[in-house]
C-alpha cells in the first residue's frame, strides 16, 4: 500500500445523539494512489455525500482514521488544526456545475485559488495559463465563462481544481450535466492529469456512460463500502 | 487574499452585476446630493441675510418704541401702550459725541396721483441723514435737501419703479405730484435697487419726516435709525440713546434699542439652526440609501451563493468574504458621495444661473459630513450581509440537491 494518495481506515460518522442518532458512516475503508482515478458510487441516502463532506475536510467524522499524502487529519477525534487550509492547498474540488464566477475571465477563474493562498497574481496566473494550455483551453484564457461551451466551462473547473497541485481531488458529479463525447473527454483529462501530477483522483457520480472507464469502483450502501474492479475501459 | 487582490475583486464583482450597482450609486448619490444642497441653502440664506445687513454699514442702530427684555426680539405688541418716539426724541440725540447721523422715520401709506394716474404707496418720512445711513445711490435728481427735520416742505424722492409706472420714459424731475390732498414737487429719483430689509425701495415715496407727520396726523415716530461714528462707538451709542430718551420719557426705559450685531447673531443662530435641521431631514435619506445598500447586499449574498460557497470550498476564510462584502459596500458608498458631490456642484449651478442675487454656497463641513455619513452608513449596513455571507455553509451553498 502507498504512503501518498489518500488513505482511510474505519471512518464513522454519527449525526444526533441518543435516540435520534444516524449513523451515517458505519466504518469506511478507502484507499486511493497518486496517479489514480478510483469512482465512487451509490444511491441517494448511502452516506456518499457525508463520506465526500469527510474527505473534503468539511466536516469532520466521529471515529477512524484519514491520511492525505503522508499526512495524518483525523485520528479518532484528534484532527489537524487548519482543515480550511488544508482544503485550500491539499484538496482540489471539481463540482457538477462548473461555479466559475461570473465576473471574473478564464485565467483569474483558475488563478483565484493561488491569489487566495497569497501567492503572487503574476505566478498565480502564470500557473492558470499553463494549466489552460494542459486542458486546451488556453485560447479561451481571456473570454468569460458566459462566453464558453459547457464542456470549456468544465475543462475550466477542472483547471481551478488542479491548479494549487493538490495531492487529492474530488469530483462530484463532473459530467453530469455533459453528453456523452464530452463526459468521456472529462474522464480522459481526469487520467491524464491525475497521471502528470500524481494526484489521487475521486469520481463521485451516477453517470453510466463513465463507470465502465474505471479501473476501480467503491460502491457505497448504508454508510459501508465495497470495493469492485472496474472494466478500466478506454474511450478514443 | 492581499488587499490589493480584494479590492480588484470586489471592483470586478460590483462592475459584474451593474444593474445592482448602478441602483445603489444612485441612492448613494442622491442622498449625499441632498444633504449638500440644502445645507447649502440654509448657508446662503445666512450670507443673504448677512450680506443684506452689512450693505448697511456695520454700525447701524435701530430705536423702537416700547421695552423688549430679549434683545433683538420684537417690542410689545398687546398690553401696555409704550410711550411714542418723537421728532424732539430724534433731535436730542443728534448732541451726542457717539452718534454720528440720525434719521427718525414715520412710514405710512398714501394714494399717489399724477396726471390722472393713482396708485397707493408707501410713503417713507426722514430726513437727508438717511441716504447715507441706508447707503441710498440717486438715479436722477437729488435726495432730501438738509433742512431742520421739525419743518416740511413740499418735496418727494420716488423709487424708481413708481417713477416707471407713473411717468414712463418722461423725466419726473419737476414735476408735481399729488400726495393725499398735498403736492409735493419731485426732486430726485432713487436708483434701481431690490428689496432691502423687507421694504422695496424702489416702490416708495421719500419725503421730509415733518411733513409726513403731518399727512398722516401723527405727532410720533415709527422708528428712528442712526449711525454711531464708527463700529467702536456702537456700545457707547446704545447707551447714550438708552440714557437720554430714559431722560427725555420721565426717567423709564420704555425703548428698544437693537444693534445689527445683534439683528445678525439672532438671524445667524436662526438660520444655523435651520441649516442643521433641514441637514438633519436630509441625512435621513443618506440613512435610507444605507438601508437600500443592505436590502440589495442581502439579496446578492442570496444570489451570489455559489460563488461564496465556491471560495469557502476552496479555501477562502470567512473574513476573506467578509472584506470582500464589506470592500464592496465601502466602494459603492464612496463613489456614490464622490456622484453625490458632483451632482450638489451642478445644482449649486443651476441655482446660481436661476437666483444670482441668492449667495448660495456649499459649506466644506456638509461634504465632509456626508461623505463621512455616506460612509458610515455604507459599510455599517454592510456589515450584516457581509456577516451572513461570511457564515454561509460552502456545501450547502454549492448543493444542488
Amino acid at each position: 500500500m502507498t504512503d501518498k494518495g489518500i488513505l482511510i481506515k474505519g471512518l464513522k460518522k454519527r449525526y444526533g445523539k441518543g435516540d435520534t442518532a444516524v449513523d451515517a458512516l458505519k466504518g469506511v475503508d478507502m484507499q486511493v494512489s497518486p496517479g489514480e482515478v478510483v469512482g465512487l458510487i451509490g444511491p441517494s441516502g448511502s452516506g456518499k455525500s457525508t463520506l465526500l463532506k469527510c474527505l473534503g475536510a468539511v466536516i469532520e467524522p466521529t471515529e477512524g482514521r484519514m491520511t492525505l499524502g503522508n499526512k495524518v487529519i483525523y485520528d479518532n477525534g484528534w484532527k489537524v488544526n487548519d482543515l480550511r487550509a488544508l482544503r485550500r492547498d491539499k484538496i482540489g474540488f471539481i463540482f457538477q456545475a462548473p461555479y466559475l464566477i461570473p465576473f471574473l475571465d478564464v485565467t483569474d477563474n483558475v488563478a483565484l485559488l493561488p491569489m487566495l493562498a497569497g501567492k503572487p497574481n503574476a505566478d498565480s496566473r502564470k500557473l492558470a495559463v499553463e494549466l489552460l494550455q494542459a486542458l486546451d483551453v488556453a485560447h479561451r484564457a481571456k473570454a468569460m465563462p458566459s462566453e464558453l461551451s459547457g464542456g470549456e466551462q468544465q475543462r475550466v473547473a477542472i483547471a481551478r481544481g488542479l491548479v494549487n497541485r493538490p495531492p487529492v481531488i474530488l469530483a462530484d458529479e463532473p459530467t453530469a450535466p455533459l453528453d456523452s463525447e464530452r463526459a468521456l473527454a472529462v474522464i480522459r483529462i481526469l487520467n491524464h492529469m491525475a497521471h502528470q501530477y500524481e494526484t489521487a483522483i475521486i469520481v463521485v457520480t451516477h453517470d453510466e456512460k463513465i463507470i465502465p472507464t474505471f479501473k476501480r469502483i467503491y460502491h457505497i450502501r448504508d454508510g459501508v463500502t465495497y470495493e469492485e474492479a472496474g472494466e478500466g475501459r478506454v474511450f478514443e | 487574499m492581499k488587499i490589493k487582490n480584494t479590492f480588484i475583486f470586489s471592483i470586478q464583482a460590483l462592475s459584474g452585476y451593474p444593474a445592482r450597482t448602478l441602483l445603489v450609486l444612485l441612492a448613494m448619490s442622491m442622498g449625499v446630493a441632498s444633504v449638500m444642497l440644502l445645507t447649502s441653502l440654509g448657508e446662503g440664506a445666512k450670507r443673504y441675510v448677512n450680506r443684506e445687513f452689512t450693505s448697511l454699514g456695520t454700525h447701524i442702530l435701530f430705536v423702537l418704541p416700547g421695552r423688549s427684555e430679549t434683545t433683538g426680539g420684537p417690542p410689545p405688541m398687546l398690553g401696555q401702550t409704550p410711550r411714542d418716539l418723537t421728532l424732539e426724541d430724534a433731535l436730542s440725540l443728534t448732541r451726542n459725541p457717539s452718534i454720528g447721523k440720525v434719521a427718525p422715520i414715520v412710514v405710512g401709506s398714501a394714494p399717489v396721483s399724477w396726471n390722472g394716474k393713482d396708485r397707493e404707496v408707501t410713503i417713507l418720512g426722514t430726513t437727508a441723514d438717511m441716504f447715507e445711513i441706508r447707503q441710498l445711490a440717486m438715479g436722477q435728481g437729488r435726495f432730501l435737501p438738509v433742512q431742520d427735520p421739525s419743518r416740511g416742505s413740499g418735496v418727494a424722492v420716488i423709487g424708481n419703479k413708481i417713477k416707471k409706472e407713473i411717468f414712463g420714459n418722461r423725466s419726473a424731475l419737476g414735476e408735481w405730484i399729488r400726495i393725499q390732498d398735498r403736492r409735493f414737487q419731485v426732486i430726485g429719483v432713487l436708483e434701481k435697487k431690490g428689496q432691502s430689509l423687507g421694504l422695496d425701495m424702489s416702490d416708495l415715496v421719500i419725503i421730509p419726516v415733518a411733513s409726513a407727520q403731518s399727512l398722516f396726523n401723527t405727532s410720533s415716530l415709527f422708528r428712528i435709525m442712526l449711525e454711531a461714528n464708527n463700529r467702536n462707538d456702537v456700545q457707547a451709542a446704545k447707551e447714550a440713546v438708552l440714557r437720554t430718551i430714559k431722560e427725555r420719557h420721565d426717567n423709564e426705559d420704555d425703548i428698544t434699542v437693537i444693534t445689527q450685531d445683534a439683528i445678525l447673531s439672532t438671524f445667524d443662530r436662526i438660520l444655523t439652526a435651520l441649516t442643521f435641521t433641514v441637514a438633519g431631514i436630509a441625512a435621513i435619506s443618506l440613512a435610507v440609501a444605507g438601508i437600500l445598500i443592505m436590502n440589495v447586499m442581502l439579496i446578492s449574498v442570496s444570489q451570489r451563493k455559489s460563488e461564496i460557497g465556491l471560495l469557502k470550498a476552496i479555501g477562502a476564510t470567512g473574513s476573506q468574504v467578509l472584506w470582500v462584502f464589506l470592500t464592496e459596500a465601502a466602494i459603492l458608498s464612496m463613489i456614490g458621495a464622490i456622484l453625490g458631490i458632483f451632482i450638489a456642484y451642478s445644482g449649486m449651478v443651476v441655482i446660481m444661473r436661476l437666483f444670482p442675487d441668492f449667495p448660495v454656497h456649499i459649506p466644506a463641513w456638509s461634504v465632509a459630513a456626508s461623505v463621512f455619513t455616506a460612509q458610515l452608513t455604507g459599510i455599517l449596513f454592510g456589515v450584516l450581509p457581509a456577516r451572513r455571507a461570511a457564515a454561509l455553509d460552502p456545501v450547502l451553498a454549492l448543493s444542488r440537491r
